[in-house]
């Protein structure tokens, strides 16, 4: 086992080498081709730009191959799937959407992508904007928003054991080690198997993700509330409104940009959720979202590539206004370049 | 009156915040306080009681049968039964549920009858009719006299209510470590974590001081690539990588799942934020540095080497703690570039398979949740600041 993580830290030697070689010799290499020293009597000017148009593409080249392969080709590679058979051997034209319209899993976990899009964005943005607001006001804030921001470093399958162990139900009158149970129990109420509770359960998995992303919005939107000019807030107090106004209609309006962008993140990374679906309920009680049934797809009966490119391409296209949207803002950000 | 001069001072709605902000951490503590207590408990405590209540002990109601009725002793006009209720055989009740009194604990009350199973406290003498009596005391030595001989075929069915100190161990961790292949699992994600963070940092680097300093055609385009790729769900790449991977195994005759295979990937999905983010660093530096060594005659390589570089030490350090914790915390891509053998899950592999085997075994599963999370957390307490500081400039990428 120890020979495992030497061996580990010796691919990151090693590879660091390699990299660090590689720039090196390409500089050299260019040098070499076009020479600008002494005893060249013609062209110095001609290669000393020949190698600064060269050069970029050098420092690139390493970041730009793996990006090609492993996120640009397959990008392509999944659409050309999607019309192919399970196999990706035979053209089936436009079958395999056909099946995804008509499958009832596959509508299922489209309706469960939407609740989960229309809940987590706002609770997390709602809740982080809320705690941000108010930690930003009391001395021990800081110390409040590291507790919160903490789950942030905890992976979606800890946590998922976390949360597991507060939804735990214990049938008939044993004692409920459940924390939510004992609370519910305690109430005077019955306890209840919340993970498959149907329609309820998705809010119970969502919870999970609110529970990570919360701090995530709290820390971007409170360093957005402190650039906030304090004149503007001043003025407001002058002219007599209360902290609800000062809030919706001073603070609020002027961190929209970051509001959105917080909002956006969120959204994607909802997209995508895959683990907690996997860990808590693997889809079962009608909590199936859609990367989780691609991952099943992936696999199942031997796999079914073509069903599998689809279920990924509606989650690409779910993804590519928030995109198109990021390049135009990034792109006023750095002034058109 | 204190309090209340103290309250006017602080003023009520300065009150509501505090109280508010104190109810939101401790609702966001306790989930994760649970899984860290219970997984120091014993596992027979686990189960009998909840774990808040893990320091004040835990209280159990237990049914055994006392000593056979051959085993009196006659003492002078009565026949007597002693013994200790903790060696007592467990007794089948009509609730089913009861276990047997096990351990170290106190025995806090007794009865015979189950509509009465704490009738009478530890210690008390009680009158069972006929003649009979029984003294339970609180360490379980019982005394059963009768001024007759016992007529009845077996033992006597005794209810206890027994109290346990509260009781910590290491040895779920022990067991899980070891047993439960998590020691395996955790150098499997060290295996993964390191080079997948430490290589990006280095290519990225490279690439977003030619996106920040150098001039050519095609730039603008590129930049705007990453800010697009930076979002591009890793579900696209799986099928196709993954048929890649395939071929190149059958290719080659060398196995298709691989560490190389998912260092590739990591490598490759965290270049768009690493590029974004460093370049937007890089480009921040002040421009008269860069341009006065490129005077001095010195090449891009090493103006970035020894200027670009150290300066760019935070933005490189908040990329890494980003890496580090993404692909600690990944299941998916260890799914499927690695393989579901017992010896090659990743910690959150493991966890997600504990989970499906040892569902109900809490111990097990809070001390390997525990494992998987803490080397993240420390992570998080220590450099805080970097990955806040990433965070801000960065947070375009959905994770």
């Amino acid at each position: 086992m120890i020979s495992q993580v030497v061996s580990a830290i010796g691919v990151v030697v090693v590879g660091v080498f390699c990299c660090a070689l590689y720039y090196w010799l390409s500089e050299k290499l260019l040098q070499l081709v076009f020479p600008v020293g002494q005893g060249v009597a013609q062209g110095v000017s001609v290669n000393l730009r020949r190698r600064a148009a060269i050069r970029p593409w050098l420092f690139l080249g390493p970041a730009i191959l793996l990006v090609a392969v492993y996120l640009v080709y397959p990008v392509i590679a999944t659409f050309i799937l999607s019309f192919y058979d399970r196999a990706g051997v035979n053209y089936v034209g436009l079958s395999n959407y056909r099946w995804a319209v008509a499958d009832d899993q596959f509508r299922q976990s489209i309706f469960n992508n939407i609740l989960w899009l229309a809940v987590v964005p706002a609770a997390c943005t709602f809740f982080g904007l809320v705690i941000a607001v108010l930690t930003d006001r009391i001395w021990w804030g800081n110390f409040a928003k590291t507790l919160i921001f903490m789950p942030m470093a905890i992976s979606f399958v800890g946590a998922s054991v976390i949360w597991k162990f507060v939804y735990e139900y214990r049938s008939g009158n044993e004692t409920q080690i459940g924390l939510l149970n004992a609370i519910v129990t305690a109430l005077g109420a019955d306890p209840q198997v919340w993970i498959s509770l149907p329609f309820w359960n998705n809010f119970f998995l969502m919870a999970i993700l609110i529970w990570i992303q919360t701090g995530f919005a709290m820390v971007i939107l409170s360093a957005a509330l402190r650039g906030i000019p304090e004149e503007t807030i001043e003025a407001a107090v002058i002219d007599g409104a209360n902290g609800w106004q000062i809030f919706w209609k001073i603070m609020v309006p002027q961190i929209w940009g970051t509001i959105a962008v917080v909002w956006t993140t969120i959204t994607i990374l909802v997209l995508k959720v895959f683990d907690i679906v996997l860990t808590m309920t693997n889809g079962q009680w009608n909590t199936m979202v859609l990367a989780n049934l691609m991952f099943d797809w992936m696999f199942r009966g031997g796999g079914d590539s073509g069903r599998s490119a689809v279920i990924a391409l509606v989650i690409m296209a779910a993804v590519t206004p928030i995109m198109i949207w990021n390049i135009r803002q990034a792109q006023r950000d750095t002034g058109g370049y | 009156m204190a309090s209340i001069a103290t309250l006017r001072r602080i003023g009520l709605p300065r009150l509501i915040v505090h109280v508010s902000v104190l109810f939101v951490c401790i609702l966001w503590l306790v989930p994760t306080l649970g899984i860290l207590v219970t997984s120091l408990r014993d596992p027979a405590q686990i189960t009998s009681s909840g774990w808040w209540t893990a320091f004040s002990g835990a209280s159990q109601t237990a049914a055994v049968r006392l000593g056979d009725p051959a085993s009196a002793r006659q003492e002078g006009a009565n026949y007597v039964i002693t013994g200790s209720v903790f060696d007592a055989p467990q007794a089948a009740t009509a609730t089913g549920g009861e276990p047997g009194a096990t351990g170290n604990g106190t025995v806090r009350s007794f009865g015979t009858k189950v509509t009465a199973p704490a009738e009478f406290a530890a210690g008390a003498t009680a009158d069972l009719g006929t003649g009979e009596t029984l003294v339970v005391n609180e360490d379980g030595s019982y005394r059963l006299s009768r001024t007759g001989p016992f007529d009845n075929g077996r033992g006597r069915r005794l209810y206890l209510t027994v109290s346990t100190p509260p009781s910590f161990t290491m040895g779920n961790y022990e067991n899980v470590l070891t047993a439960q292949g998590i020691g395996q699992s955790f150098v499997n994600s060290l295996t993964v974590a390191i080079p997948s963070t430490i290589i990006p940092v280095l290519i990225a680097a490279f690439a977003a001081y030619a996106l920040a300093w150098m001039n050519f055609s095609g730039k603008s385009l590129l930049i705007a690539l990453v800010v697009g790729l930076m979002v591009v769900p890793l579900q696209m790449s799986l099928i196709p990588v993954l048929r890649m991977y395939n071929g190149i195994g059958s290719t080659f005759g060398i196995p298709a799942r691989s560490y190389a295979g998912v260092w590739l990937f990591h490598t490759a999905f965290g270049m768009p934020l690493a590029i974004y983010l460093l370049r937007n660093y890089i480009a921040g530096l002040p421009k008269e540095i860069i341009e006065s060594a490129r005077v001095d005659g010195a090449t891009d390589f090493e103006i970035f080497l020894k200027i670009v570089l150290p300066l760019s030490f935070p933005a490189l350090a908040s990329f890494a703690i980003f890496q580090f914790l993404w692909t600690w915390n990944d299941l998916l891509v260890a799914m499927v570039f690695l393989g579901t053998g017992s010896d090659q899950l990743v910690l959150t592999g493991a966890l997600n398979a504990l989970l499906g085997s040892r569902g109900g075994k809490w111990e097990i599963l809070t001390a390997s949740a525990f494992i998987t999370i803490i080397v993240p957390i420390i992570v998080f307490f220590a450099l805080q600041r970097y990955l806040v500081r990433g965070l801000l400039a960065g947070s375009v990428k959905g994770g």
